[in-house]
Parts: C-alpha cells; sequence; structure tokens
C-alpha cells in the first residue's frame, strides 16, 4: 500500500498538473486565435491535410517566414478528415483540406465540403484536366503511374502499354500492388473510361492470371520483388522507384512509359481545396496561389520527386533523370467519380 | 452482504459504471444508428465478392491466434510464476516487453526479414538453388505467428497474476490428494486461473478482430478488410458502420456465452505468496530457459535490433521535436491509463459491493469499445462530440452571447475520453479478475473488526488487488501510446505523438524512417514495463 502510494500518486499528480497545464495554454492560445484573426485577416490559417507532415512542413515553414502568416495543421487519412469537416460544419476552424488523389478530392467536392477557388492565378497555373470542372479545387503535384522492369531479364522492346501486361507472355512473371490502394483504383477507374468496362475488366483478368505471386501491400515491396527475380515487371508510382535508387543507385531496375503511341502514361495528383466554411478564405487563397506558383511549386514536387503540376516549372533534376513523357491528359476527376465502379470491377475480376 | 452505516448508497454504487457505460454508448450508438439507412448496393456487392472468404479468413485467425496466445502466455507464465530455472528473474518481466511493439511494426519487420526479396529467402535461394521450397512468408500461417508473438503478454500477464496469487499451498493441497504435477497444473491451477486466462484471451481477440495495420501489411483480408473496403473504396462510411456493427455483435454474443459458460462458479482464493517454486533443474532447467529465451528474442530482440538498424541510418531525424513527440506520447498515455484504470477500479469495487451481476448489461455496453476496429471507433467518437458541440454546446453558448465554437472536438478533454472509451476494457480486465481472486471472509473478518468501508478497501482490497492495478495501468499505458487513429483524428493542434509519426512515415511506405520513432516508442514504453514489473515480482 505504502509502496502503490508512493510509487503513483507522485506520478498521478505530474501528469495530471502537466495535462492541465498544457490543455489550460492550448484553450488560452484557442480563444486567443480567433479574435486576433478577428482584427487581422491574415493571423493564421488552418489545413487539414492526407498528406503528410514532412511533405508540406518545410513549405509552411518557408510561408511563414515570408508573409508572417502562422499555418497550423492537423494530419490523418483522407476519409476521417473529410467526416471531421462534414460533422464540424459551420464550427469547423479548418481553411484548407489537402488530399492526396484526384479520387478523394472529387469525393471532397461532392460532399459540398469545398468553396470556389475564385483565383486567376490558379486557373493560369495548372492545367484544366488537373483541377475540377466546378473550380472547386486544382492538383499541386502530379505523380505518374508506370511499368517498372528488372533490366537483366526484360528487354524495354518487349514493353508497350498496361494492357499488354495481361499478355500470355507475361504468365508469372508480373508483381502488382493490392487493389486496396487507391493509385491502382484510380488506373483502373481511367482504363474503364478510355477502354470501357468490359475491356478494362479483361485486361485486369489478364493481370491477374499473371500473377507471380499475391499482390502486395506497397509499392516499394513490388520493387524489392522484381528486383530479387519473384517477378520481373510491375506498376508502381515512379516516386518509390526514385527512393529506392538513391537507397542502391546501382539497383537492376528501370522505369518504362507505357501507351506513348495512345493515351499516355497514367498519372495521378495531389491537390487542394479552400474548405466551405472557411474562416479565411482570402489569406486561405493567397497560400494556395503561392503553392502553385514559382519556387514553392518546384518544392512541393520535389520533397516527394514528384512532378509540379505548373506545366512552366520543371521537375526536380533526378526527377528529369528518368526521361520525359506523355501523360494521359483525361480529367484526373474521372478517376475520382469512377473510383467506386473501378473497385468493384477489380473484386468480379479477383484482383485483391 | 450487510449494509453497514457507512455503506454508500445504492445509487452512488451504480454511479461510474452508468457513467462509463454511457460515454461508451455515444460512439456506439453513432455506429448502430447506421442501420437507419439501408446500403443495398455495398452489401450486395459483397456478398457476391468474396465476404465468405473474409469471413474464413477470419475465423482462421481467430482460432489459430487463440490457440497460439493460450498455449504460449499460459505455458510462459506457469514457468515464470510457479518454476525456478536460471534466468526466471529477468525473463519474467522480459516475456511482457513484445506488447510495447505495435503488431503493424512486427509485421512489416518479419515481411522485411522473410519475404522473397527479403535476405533469409535470399540466403536460402543462394544455398538450396532457385526453385528451394520456403514456407510462405505472406500466408495465414505467418500472420497468425505475428498476431500471437504480439498479443501473447495479455494472457501471459494476466494468468502470471492468476498463478500467482494462488501460490503453491493449493498445488501441495492437490498433490495430497493424489494428483500429479501435471494433473494437479491441468485440475487446480488451470481451472482456478480461468477467469484471467479468458479475460486475456479475449482482449487479444477483440484486437485480432479489430486490427487493420498488421493484416493490410500481409494483405491478408479479413472482415475489418470488408470495413475499410466499404469506407475508402466506396466513400461509404454508413455501410461500414454496418459491417463495423456486427463485430459488435459478434464480440457481445461470444462474451455473454463464456459468462454463461463460467455458470455461477467463483474462484476464490487465499492470496499467500508463497516463495516456494518447482525447482527446475538439468534439461528440463534448460528447456525452460530455452523457451523463454526463443519467445523472447523473437517476439521482441528481432523486432528491436532491426528497427535500430534501421533507426540507426536515419539518426539524423533525431531532432528536438523528438523531445515534444516523447513528452506529448508521455503525458496523454499516462494521464489515459490512470484515468482507466481508476475508474474501472471504482467500478470493479463498486460492483463488488453490490454483489450480484445486476448491471450485466452495462458492464458489457462499457466493454465493448474494444472490440471496433480503431478508426471506426474514433469516427463515431468524433460523430458524437460533434453532435454534443452542434446541439448543445453551441445553443448554451448563445445564450450568453458566444459566438459557436468546438469545445470538444479537438480538445484535449475528447481526446482522453476517446482513449478511455477504448481501453477501458483493458483496465477492466486484470482488475476485476484480480478482485475476484479476494474472498468475501476477508471482508466479513475486517467488518467483523469494526473496519469502516473505506478502511477495508485501502487495507483489504487494494493491497490484495496491487498486481491487477499495475497490470491494468501497465496495459492502458502501452495501448494509448500505439494507439493511432483516435489521435490523429482528435488531438488538439500540434499535440502530436510518436504514433503519429510513425503513421506520417509509413502511410507513404517509408518503414525504414519510421523505425526512429517506433523504436523511441518501444523504448518510452519499456520504462514503465520496468518500472512496474519490479513492483508485482514474486
Amino acid at each position: 500500500m505504502n509502496m502503490f502510494s508512493r510509487l503513483l500518486l507522485p506520478a498521478a499528480a505530474a501528469v495530471f498538473l502537466s495535462a492541465c497545464g498544457k490543455s489550460g495554454t492550448d484553450a488560452a492560445s484557442e480563444k486567443a486565435a480567433p479574435e486576433a484573426a478577428g482584427s487581422d485577416e491574415k493571423g493564421q490559417i488552418t489545413v487539414y491535410t492526407a498528406r503528410k507532415e514532412h511533405l508540406i512542413k518545410p513549405l509552411f515553414e518557408r510561408y511563414t517566414a515570408e508573409t508572417g502568416i502562422e499555418i497550423r495543421y492537423i494530419t490523418d487519412k483522407e476519409g476521417p478528415l473529410m467526416a471531421r469537416l462534414e460533422a464540424e460544419g459551420e464550427t469547423s476552424p479548418a481553411d484548407i483540406l489537402m488530399t492526396v488523389d484526384a479520387g478523394n478530392l472529387w469525393q471532397a467536392e461532392e460532399r459540398g465540403l469545398f468553396q470556389p477557388l475564385n483565383s486567376d492565378v490558379i486557373s493560369k497555373a495548372i492545367p484544366a484536366n488537373l483541377r475540377s470542372g466546378n473550380d472547386m479545387w486544382a492538383a499541386l503535384s502530379v505523380r505518374a503511374r508506370t511499368i517498372v522492369y528488372a533490366t537483366d531479364r526484360v528487354k524495354p522492346e518487349e514493353l508497350s502499354t498496361y494492357e499488354a501486361l495481361a499478355d500470355e507472355g507475361w504468365k508469372g512473371r508480373l508483381c502488382l500492388r493490392t487493389s486496396k490502394k487507391v493509385y491502382n483504383q484510380s488506373l483502373v477507374a481511367t482504363m474503364m473510361d478510355t477502354l470501357g468496362a468490359d475491356k478494362a475488366e479483361e485486361v485486369v483478368r489478364g493481370w491477374v492470371a499473371n500473377l507471380a505471386t499475391d499482390p502486395m501491400s506497397n509499392d516499394t515491396a513490388v520493387l524489392k520483388a522484381i528486383a530479387a527475380g519473384q517477378c520481373d515487371v510491375g506498376i508502381v508510382n515512379t516516386y518509390y522507384f526514385g527512393r529506392l535508387k538513391q537507397e542502391q543507385p546501382d539497383l537492376n531496375l528501370a522505369l518504362f512509359w507505357p501507351n506513348q503511341e495512345d493515351r499516355g502514361v497514367h498519372v495521378n495528383v495531389s491537390g487542394a481545396g479552400i474548405t466551405a466554411h472557411a474562416k479565411h478564405p482570402q489569406a486561405a487563397r493567397a497560400l494556395l496561389e503561392w503553392l502553385a506558383s514559382g519556387e514553392a511549386q518546384a518544392q512541393f514536387a520535389a520533397v516527394n520527386q514528384e512532378y509540379p503540376a505548373n506545366p512552366s516549372v520543371q521537375p526536380s533534376e533526378e526527377v528529369q533523370s528518368w526521361g520525359s513523357f506523355k501523360a494521359d491528359q483525361v480529367s484526373v476527376e474521372k478517376a475520382g467519380s469512377l473510383q467506386t465502379e473501378a473497385v468493384k470491377l477489380m473484386d468480379r475480376a479477383g484482383y485483391r | 452482504m450487510k449494509q453497514s452505516s457507512t455503506a454508500p448508497s445504492r445509487f452512488l454504487l451504480r454511479l461510474p459504471l452508468l457513467a462509463t457505460a454511457a460515454l461508451v454508448l455515444l460512439p456506439l450508438s453513432v455506429i448502430l444508428l447506421s442501420w437507419g439507412s439501408a446500403q443495398v448496393d455495398v452489401w450486395q456487392h459483397l456478398i457476391e465478392t468474396g465476404l465468405g472468404r473474409l469471413l474464413r479468413n477470419t475465423v482462421t485467425l481467430l482460432l489459430g491466434v487463440g490457440t497460439g496466445v493460450i498455449l504460449l502466455g499460459v505455458g510462459l507464465a506457469w514457468l515464470t510464476a510457479m518454476c525456478e530455472f536460471p534466468g526466471r528473474r529477468w525473463l519474467d518481466w522480459a516475456l511482457m516487453l513484445p506488447l510495447a511493439i505495435p503488431a503493424y511494426v512486427v509485421a512489416f519487420v518479419v515481411l522485411g526479414l522473410f519475404d522473397y526479396a527479403g535476405p533469409v529467402q535470399t540466403q536460402w535461394r543462394e544455398w538450396f538453388g532457385r526453385d528451394a521450397w520456403f514456407p510462405n512468408a505472406r500466408g495465414s500461417g505467418a500472420v497468425i505467428l505475428v498476431m500471437t508473438a504480439v498479443l501473447y503478454p495479455y494472457v501471459y500477464m494476466l494468468a502470471r497474476g492468476a498463478f500467482l496469487a494462488q501460490g503453491r499451498a493449493t498445488l501441495e493441497a492437490a498433490r495430497s490428494l493424489g494428483c500429479s504435477d501435471w494433473g494437479g497444473f491441468l485440475r487446480v491451477a488451470l481451472p482456478m486461473a480461468r477467469p484471467a486466462i479468458v479475460a486475456g484471451a479475449a482482449l487479444a481477440l477483440m484486437e485480432v478482430l479489430a486490427d487493420f495495420g498488421a493484416v493490410a501489411i500481409f494483405n491478408f483480408d479479413t472482415f475489418t478488410t470488408a470495413i475499410y473496403k466499404a469506407w475508402f473504396g466506396f466513400f461509404n462510411l454508413t455501410a461500414a458502420a454496418q459491417l463495423a456493427s456486427l463485430l459488435l455483435l459478434f464480440v457481445g454474443v461470444s462474451l455473454f456465452a463464456e459468462t454463461r459458460a463460467r455458470g455461477r462458479a467463483r474462484y476464490h482464493q487465499q492470496s499467500r505468496r508463497d516463495r516456494g517454486a518447482f525447482q527446475l533443474s538439468g534439461l528440463k532447467a534448460f528447456a525452460a530457459s530455452g523457451a523463454c529465451l526463443l519467445v523472447f528474442g523473437l517476439a521482441f530482440v528481432l523486432p528491436v535490433v532491426q528497427l535500430g538498424l534501421w533507426a540507426w541510418q536515419r539518426r539524423g531525424d533525431l531532432d528536438a521535436r523528438f523531445a515534444e513527440l516523447v513528452g506529448n506520447s508521455f503525458g496523454l498515455a499516462g494521464s489515459a491509463a490512470l484515468i482507466a484504470a481508476s475508474l474501472a477500479l471504482l467500478v470493479a469495487l463498486a460492483e463488488r459491493w453490490r454483489g450480484g451481476r445486476r448491471d450485466s448489461v452495462a458492464l458489457r455496453i462499457a466493454g465493448m469499445g474494444y472490440a471496433l476496429p480503431g478508426s471506426v471507433l474514433a469516427v463515431g467518437i468524433m460523430l458524437a462530440f460533434a453532435w454534443i458541440d452542434r446541439n448543445w454546446v453551441n445553443p448554451l453558448r448563445a445564450l450568453f452571447g458566444l459566438e459557436p465554437t468546438q469545445l470538444l472536438v479537438g480538445s484535449a478533454a475528447a481526446l482522453l475520453a476517446a482513449y478511455l472509451i477504448r481501453f477501458y476494457s483493458v483496465a477492466f480486465g486484470p482488475l476485476s479478475t484480480s478482485l475476484e481472486r479476494i474472498r468475501p471472509v476477508l471482508h466479513e473478518a475486517a467488518q467483523t473488526l469494526g473496519a469502516g468501508h473505506r478502511r477495508i478497501v485501502r487495507r483489504v482490497y487494494l493491497p490484495l488487488m496491487l498486481p491487477g492495478i499495475l497490470t491494468a495501468l501497465l496495459l492502458v499505458f502501452v495501448d494509448t501510446l500505439k494507439e493511432m487513429p483516435a489521435t490523429l483524428l482528435l488531438r488538439p493542434f500540434g499535440w502530436d505523438t510518436l504514433a503519429v509519426r510513425i503513421y506520417e512515415l509509413t502511410s507513404e511506405g517509408e518503414w525504414e524512417r519510421a523505425a526512429l520513432p517506433a523504436l523511441t516508442l518501444v523504448l518510452v514504453g519499456l520504462v514503465p514495463v520496468i518500472l512496474l514489473m519490479r513492483r508485482s515480482r514474486r
């Protein structure tokens, strides 16, 4: 008993005091924030983001240094963030919702979580196929999902299109990431749009028949499996390839740009919009405009080895070294609106 | 039980339980209300495309992990609690440690080492040729092993407490009645420890049911896969909540069945801590040490060493931010542990006082938070709090002429409430089993000697329940450290924790970089494990 009280009571007191102290100051700053913002529209911007902290923090810090505007943010998955925005409604502190994948952006727009951007800067900086048709959101970076192959076992001449990976010749040589990942759902969704659902399903069935092993949980695992010889080709986002190459420069892997004769390489985006109940819409717009152009746009893409969404900004040297390609010009919104159908198609085809 | 004049009133006794049950009911009702609208489309699709397979996988996992954690947990607990062999003193607490590593981290490490491209299989192919057979590192067997390795400590801790409390006297009595050592174990010690073992296994299996992180790394589809598909694939949170409520139903029925099967049996015992243990020697001692070492090595040393290697490569990431992350993690987990354990202690004592199990429905509701996938529960809590903000707090503020705001969502209080809802049953399990072991005669004796209720609690119950209290604190602390979905969704701005950092890195596949925060999380978790285990050492 004595032991018990001696051990726990001080600990309890310490923890509670620190917790109280913390929530006390927190509550104080919470109260202070809206007032400060009320007197000065530039005070503080609040961002809900599914793009990860280490990919946005350097940019936000730079913006604060340049403009004096504080940016606070919460990171989480898209689903919970959208649910929170919806539940908070008018009282939401969020000014910007930033997410990865066009499907999620489209979904947020469908649910009325955004207000129009109304920005000439953004309309000029970001091509129309990388923006919402209703001006609700815009892409800030572009990621290409392409074919990767083992240089010692595959000649690039053997490769041509995503669809061709369903051919007999690749039996037991293909590795894929799980269909639960939105990147694959978007890829199949755009195929449904251009090829039609029946043809797309046929292709997916062909892929499944050619799998060397069960689908994997992430792109890096696919890359490593190809390097180790478990399979010869796969489909990955280029920045995973870039990341692995940085660690192991002489890896026996190379990228191939498929469908260059027809629609082009499948691209997806990360992007953002101003929330419907934003407390600081002007400040939020200014931040997005800043992110969409110039140095910030280059850095936004470079931190994750992605492609800038603004065509006048060059990708990083490392990314340029993988070569240039023709990208699929289909509006990324299509991927969003067809995502549910794509998931069902992949389920039917037995793609797990 | 006689009512003395100092006894708290009936209502006061019920209050802690009713309050807890009401709090847990908040998110549960949000989830159950999902049945208000039919989601025929999603359901039809799921049933047509392999819901059966998901259910089969889930049952396989439950059976495998259930068997695994009971065998491993009970076996190891018996060895460290009742036997003496080289290394027992430190293995006693070291065998707890795997609990501090999140399951998805172990899953990732195991896959990194043993999958086709990993070093083990690569070496294997070099020795035995390209087509040499190797067990499937992503099959159901591997998933079961990983989950068992991470979850056996629940059973181990509770069974260990039960065996320690039994002491040897009971076994000696059994032996004097003609039982062999094995017979004594199987027919006396094991049945007496049953409530503890069941409570531990229930915690482990609820975690299996609710897990998404570890199975996702193996791409092993379970029932939670369907829940997440409905939510993230079909953007249908309603259908996801409907699926999740089926999990609740399943857990509710199972727990009810176990209470029924136990019937009216009570497991009181003397709480003598005898020093005399089975002194193992020779081959037996060697085997005992070896078995414990093997489990400890595979379940803890192996993942930690791999994490250490990765963390060393990224040691540059270690910055001042880390101290803040550790502080936040520690503060939140410590507060959550104290709140959950205190409340569970109040409930357990109050229930004891009232005798009987009249509130068993409320008891069961209070324990349901642990059975739901974390993300679904987190959203349920968030929705419930947002609703309170909108319909109660803000109208009230309007009366005083204040602007509408968010008092609950995004506040530290809401986050702690979320931890309480999720981990209440983790605290209640060890507390109620340690309370069950205290014989009513002790209470009656103290009463005859003129002790008041407060004094009885302080001088009789608390000291006897100490191992249970420490276990409860420890389990909630470690579970809160690892908790991700509620922390992500409900944390106040700037309150990032180690788990948040791990999520940020792993969700973009940067596992090697996540090793540093993951290792720090394990180390932070070790502090209370070592502290508390020393207290409850025999």
